[in-house]
């Protein structure tokens, strides 16, 4: 198992037990960010968000997470989390996952089989190119899902925050 | 029963040597006999020699505006369809991409269903498969259909009635190596690929018995002399020996466990100088300064001696690559008059957008030009045999990753990863003395970065952005190519990337499919258009030809998906317009869906 950040592994072990409950995704919520946490920023309710400034500048999750996507997530979902011909668009799955689904979904993977087509998900939770970047791609995603980062690399980024790199390193080992 | 001894090797060629008067002949003769007529399509390749050329000409430049759809038959798969059916006498045999369907259908009733064949196979393989579950279609010997399933298994089945007649496991999908290739037919023996090249897969080629599935030899495409089957004084790159350790002395430690170098592309043979051709892939991981050496022997030309895997020649494209530029594209085997002389010559179309021509029997290179003129990242192969960097590209250090270096971004590379021609295969015809190659025009912004591995987990370390090179819009060209001048001779601009295996006939007409689904002939001569149709899906498959009941049809599998369907699901992104102006370049999905159809033409009674 990569070694997460604590809050990570917590909302995991949460979003795991209330999936019992209630299956229904029930979306992220209001992204406005109301909190930052070097340099990540938190929503209302304390799930991680994106923060664009006037001049269309991400902050640095964001901007981490269109590169980690595109190398870990493009090959299935396609550019600009649109989906392809055989996985479904992040863009639109995004409006209806909470913070925690997400964490779950890409940790435990996903079946989805028919008598079209068997769409089969890994889990991810071995995947330190992954799970060491989990908030960023989800900031990222969050934000392609609220159109408020278009699609392609973004122009304008923050710079990588200390504390980034420091969990960075602490993760990838 | 991941290592070969030198001593099995040879063991298993003296066996060879000794049956070779009975039944694995018999099987060799059928196949060098079979595949020269053109009634039947024996292989997947078309012939050993992979031209995908065929002398039938009832359909000429003359008539093929009349071509109808004669009949169609769906397979019941809806994702990439690659590769094209076999025709042996009054059966054709379909296959699909996971969960490998093979369907016999009877030509005599318009493709009534004869016999159907469907693995039981672990979905888990799906993931773990690089763009798409596709498949390139199944192998003919010895009264025997071979099938590459998904998770590496190579079954052989009873052509009359589909019966499991032997069953052997190539690789292991928990680690990422997955079957994606179309098996070829030798002699006695199944020559078998692996893709994985994007899970850090040390890749190689099997042989396997065609009789009985016993494994005879594998050869690697990096690591120890003896995995790699060199011979250290006998193998030779451009005419010199590759000395001892060639593989291991190019990577750093023991980096080359994880290398890559896939094999998934399409194989040919030259009868005559026994020798086996194909490539291998990209080295692992897609960032380069984490594997700093030539990375040998990933993006190589491999020349190998059909009966004992032992190689004779080697070539190298792309040294320490940096931009994905996977070097497992076909080998075509063409003789022609180069300088005066007339040469047993190989051609092969570079996803790294060089077109190369060499001499087949000894590796010798004569020609290496760019056959997309957007090409940037090399200015040109050096062709001066007393330089010290003789056969190498001149990288334009501007598109260098490697010297841009980690977490900076390398804009407007030519051609992108997808190359600027990808497993989609090119045809030769004899006739006109050219090459007709479906073709990428793409570019991109690739940044590397650190990654970590983990077995049986994506090892890319590179996030990339495709578009049309600045200022056009096509994203793909059909074009003819003259491969002793190294010159393109025409061009037609298609909106998106021709992904579909080309065909050239006697009739005078190349056929080719589009992604939006339209099946092409073109005049091949000019390549003016002469016939369309448009089929119910996306084509990534190859066009191919036979004859039935004195009449020719002709045939191809739509059903979008691959790479394709990756990036141009969503269509590309245009940089240069300012980011989110998309309008230019249309979503692929606003021309076709998903299918999985095959739709097989014919001229009017």
């Amino acid at each position: 198992m990569v070694k997460m950040p604590p809050t990570v592994t917590k909302a995991i072990f949460l979003l795991l037990l209330v999936n019992v409950a209630a299956a229904r995704a029930d979306g992220a919520g209001d992204p406005a960010a109301i909190t930052s946490e070097g340099g990540k920023y938190l929503d209302k309710d304390g799930n991680p968000t994106f923060k664009i400034g006037p001049d269309g500048k991400v902050d640095y999750y964001s901007y981490a997470g269109f590169v980690r996507y595109s190398a870990n997530c493009l090959a299935c979902h396609g550019p600009d989390g649109l989906g392809s011909t055989y996985a479904p668009s992040l863009v639109d799955a995004m409006k209806r996952l909470s913070y925690g689904d997400f964490l779950a979904t890409v940790a435990g993977g996903k079946r989805d089989v028919s008598t079209a087509q068997t769409l089969v998900m890994p889990g991810l939770a071995e995947n330190k190119n992954v799970m060491c970047y989990i908030d960023a791609i989800y900031v990222y995603l969050r934000g392609r899902a609220d159109d408020a980062i278009p699609r392609g690399r973004p122009s304008l980024h923050d710079d990588k925050p200390p504390a980034y790199a420091i969990a960075e390193n602490e993760c990838m080992g | 029963m991941r290592r070969f001894s030198t001593k099995l090797m040879l063991a298993a060629g003296v066996s060879l040597s000794a049956a070779s008067f009975a039944g694995p002949a018999a099987a060799q003769e059928d196949l060098l006999k079979m595949q020269a007529n053109s009634a039947d399509w024996v292989m997947p390749t078309g012939t050993y020699d992979n031209h995908r050329y065929s002398a039938l000409k009832q359909i000429t430049a003359d008539n093929v505006g009349k071509l109808q759809a004669a009949w169609t038959f769906s397979t019941g798969v809806l994702r990439g369809h690659e590769g094209a059916p076999l025709v042996i006498g009054d059966v054709m045999y379909v296959h699909a991409p996971f969960p490998n369907t093979v369907y016999a259908l009877d030509l005599n009733h318009d493709g009534r269903i004869l016999w159907k064949y469907e693995p039981k196979q672990d979905p888990n393989v799906i993931p773990v498969m690089c763009c798409d579950t596709v498949n390139r279609g199944v192998a003919y010997g010895d009264g025997k259909i071979i099938l590459h399933q998904s998770d590496t298994t190579v079954v052989a089945l009873d052509a009359k009635n589909g019966a499991v007649a032997w069953s052997a496991k190539d690789g292991d999908p928990g680690k990422g190596e997955t079957g994606t290739s179309a098996p070829m037919i030798v002699k006695d023996k199944v020559y078998i690929g692996v893709s994985g090249g994007e899970f850090g897969v040390r890749s190689w080629l099997s042989a396997y018995s065609l009789k009985d599935g016993t494994l005879l030899w594998r050869a690697y495409s990096m690591g120890p002399d003896k995995e790699i089957m060199v011979d250290p004084e006998k193998t030779t790159q451009l005419g010199k020996p590759v000395g001892p350790d060639s593989s291991l002395k190019t990577w750093q430690g023991d980096q080359w466990k994880i290398g890559g170098g896939a094999t998934w592309g399409w194989y040919s043979y030259d009868p005559q100088l026994n020798l086996i051709y194909y490539g291998s892939g990209n080295p692992s991981t897609w960032n380069p300064r984490q594997r700093p050496g030539d990375n040998k022997w990933s993006m190589t030309i491999w020349a190998r001696d059909a009966d004992t895997g032992m190689a004779k020649w080697v070539y190298q494209m792309t040294p320490h690559d940096e931009w994905d530029y996977d070097g497992i594209n076909e080998m075509i085997l063409a003789d022609q008059q180069i300088g005066g002389q007339m040469r047993q010559t190989l051609v092969h179309f570079d996803r790294n957008g060089f077109g190369y021509t060499l001499d087949r029997a000894t590796g010798e290179l004569l020609v290496a030009a760019k056959y997309d003129p957007a090409v940037n990242w090399a200015s040109k192969v050096d062709m001066d045999k007393s330089s010290p960097t003789y056969g190498r590209p001149m990288v334009v250090s501007q598109y260098s990753t490697d010297r841009n270096g980690e977490d900076v971004n390398t804009a407007n590379v030519c051609p992108a990863a997808l190359g600027t021609k990808d497993e989609q295969p090119a045809a030769y015809s004899p006739d006109t003395g050219l090459f007709y190659v479906p073709t990428n025009h793409v570019c991109m912004d690739y940044e590397p970065f650190r990654v970590s591995y983990t077995a049986g987990q994506p090892y890319v370390g590179a996030t990339l952005s495709m578009y049309p090179p600045k200022g056009e819009t096509n994203m793909g060209n059909f074009i003819a190519w003259d491969a002793k001048q190294g010159k393109i001779v025409w061009s037609d601009p298609e909106q998106f990337s021709v992904w579909s295996g080309a065909l050239a006939t006697a009739g005078g007409v190349v056929f080719y499919g589009t992604l939006e689904g339209y099946l092409k002939a073109v005049d091949a001569k000019t390549g003016k258009e002469l016939y369309r149709f448009k089929t119910p899906s996306g084509i990534i498959g190859n066009v191919m030809t036979y004859q039935h009941g004195g009449k020719q049809y002709v045939a191809i599998l739509s059903g979008v998906g691959g790479w394709a369907g990756i990036g141009l699901a969503a269509g590309l992104t245009d940089p240069h317009a300012g980011l989110g102006a998309v309008g230019g370049y249309a979503a692929l999905n606003n021309y076709t869906a998903l299918g999985g159809q095959l739709t097989v033409f014919a001229l009017p009674n």
